[in-house]
């Protein structure tokens, strides 16, 4: 998801102190955790990582639409694109903010992106190459996202369901207006159609990566579903998001880019195909197609905006050093 | 130099005319770039008709670990809910 493959800091069951398990049992009967409670540090550190990659992915999340404002069709669409990039940083922010309740800083957490150190969801090391891909990010990606995400209003951690809920709250309109883009592409021109279908066919794969490796293989899950910080589990999810979406491809007169899905009546859902997971491990480690570009900005902006957060904080201190002199 | 901006709460009194609400909270370098990049993070969809914003240092805040003696104490006055009184049917609405 936005968070993929978040290690995990459990302990094993002969390790838990009477204060791990007390907190367990807060947990299961649905209670909140708030910042200034004790916590274990494992369950910190894990959900430091997780909001600090989700944060990561919404502002990462930001440059493959970023690329296409300037070259929106109409007015319109670039308002549009414009406002859900816009909503796109805001989500960062609450959760950045969300994070920073667990005592880590922003600019911390930022520090460790841009080092390398923290990760960002894999869809966003793809490139972004006609309108239709604007299209089907909303489409696909958001709703990916919101699969996971709705979930998650409902996740054991104050601050982190309540960013949650804001954020799930915004989110319906990037999903339906990637598929109102959808719709016009796919009933436009032969030359529309083949552009809204060959986005699909580029973004289907890198969207089932989104929920992170098979359920055999995703080592982290089990704690993390006790202390609720991961509501359901990878592959559930993705089912749930393949069966939501095959009829919404079928409506437009796309093709999912998969020879072996069919409706499987005895499960009630699809068979398809997994991803390619050596290509997922690959554009994790950094060698996807866009790795090196989206850092790059990311770090460029940073770095280029130092003088800019600097000079605010100098004359935040002369305007408050007058106000002394002046009383 | 690169000093991180303070944190700031963010309290948003939206239209209906209820108390501001704590909505969240972000970083600016002073009062005045807080109340702007409250509006552009916390009002993109008309959520509000005012902002306040405090500092976070400046938030004093109960501990948890005071949560018994301080908020035990009401559990047992129940009188203090309407519904402890039996009124009869008679009466009417009260």
């Amino acid at each position: 998801m936005y968070a993929q493959l978040v290690k995990s800091e459990g302990k094993s069951q002969a390790e838990l102190t009477p204060e791990d398990i007390a907190f367990q049992e807060r947990i299961d009967r649905g209670e909140k955790i708030e910042p200034k409670e004790w916590m274990p540090e494992g369950y910190r550190k894990t959900l430091i990582r997780q909001i600090g990659q989700h944060a990561h992915s919404e502002i990462v999340g930001q440059l493959p639409e970023g690329n296409w404002i300037t070259r929106a069709p109409t007015l319109e669409r670039k308002q549009i694109l414009l406002a859900k990039v816009q909503d796109e940083a805001g989500h960062g922010l609450y959760l950045y903010c969300a994070a920073e309740t667990l005592g880590v800083s922003r600019d911390q957490l930022l520090e460790k992106l841009h080092s390398g150190e923290m990760k960002y969801s894999s869809i966003f090391n793809y490139p972004t190459l006609t309108w239709a891909d604007m299209g089907a990010v909303g489409w696909l990606v958001d709703g990916a996202a919101i699969m996971n995400q709705v979930p998650l209003q409902r996740t054991s951690y104050g601050p982190y369901s309540r960013a949650m809920i804001r954020i799930c709250k915004e989110e319906s309109f990037h999903q339906r207006q990637g598929y109102a883009i959808m719709m016009k592409m796919a009933t436009g021109t032969p030359e529309q159609k083949r552009m809204a279908q060959d986005a699909l066919n580029r973004l289907w794969y890198p969207s089932l990566m989104m929920f992170g490796p098979s359920d055999k293989d995703s080592v982290h899950s089990v704690q993390s579903m006790a202390w609720k910080i991961k509501m359901n589990s990878n592959d559930e999810l993705r089912q749930k998001f393949v069966d939501q979406t095959v009829p919404q491809a079928e409506y437009l007169g796309l093709t999912v880019p998969d020879p072996n899905l069919k409706w499987n009546e005895e499960k009630g859902g699809y068979d398809f195909s997994e991803p390619d997971w050596d290509e997922f491990y690959q554009v994790l480690k950094g060698n996807g197609p866009c790795n090196k570009e989206r850092l790059g900005a990311r770090v460029k902006a940073w770095e280029d905006g130092a003088w800019y957060r600097d000079a605010m904080v100098a004359h935040a201190k002369k305007k408050a050093a007058r106000a002394v002199a002046a009383e | 130099m690169s000093s991180e901006w303070p944190l700031w709460e963010v309290f948003i009194r939206g239209q209906h005319g209820l108390n501001h609400r704590h909505v969240g909270s972000l970083h600016a370098p002073d009062a005045d770039m807080a109340i702007k990049h409250a509006r552009d993070v916390y009002t993109r969809r008309n959520e509000g008709v005012s902002i306040w914003v405090v500092k976070s240092v400046d938030i004093a805040a109960s501990s948890p670990s005071e949560k018994g003696p301080l908020f035990e104490p009401s559990n047992d006055k129940v009188y203090r809910h309407p519904t402890f009184y039996d009124i009869p049917d008679e009466v009417g609405h009260m």
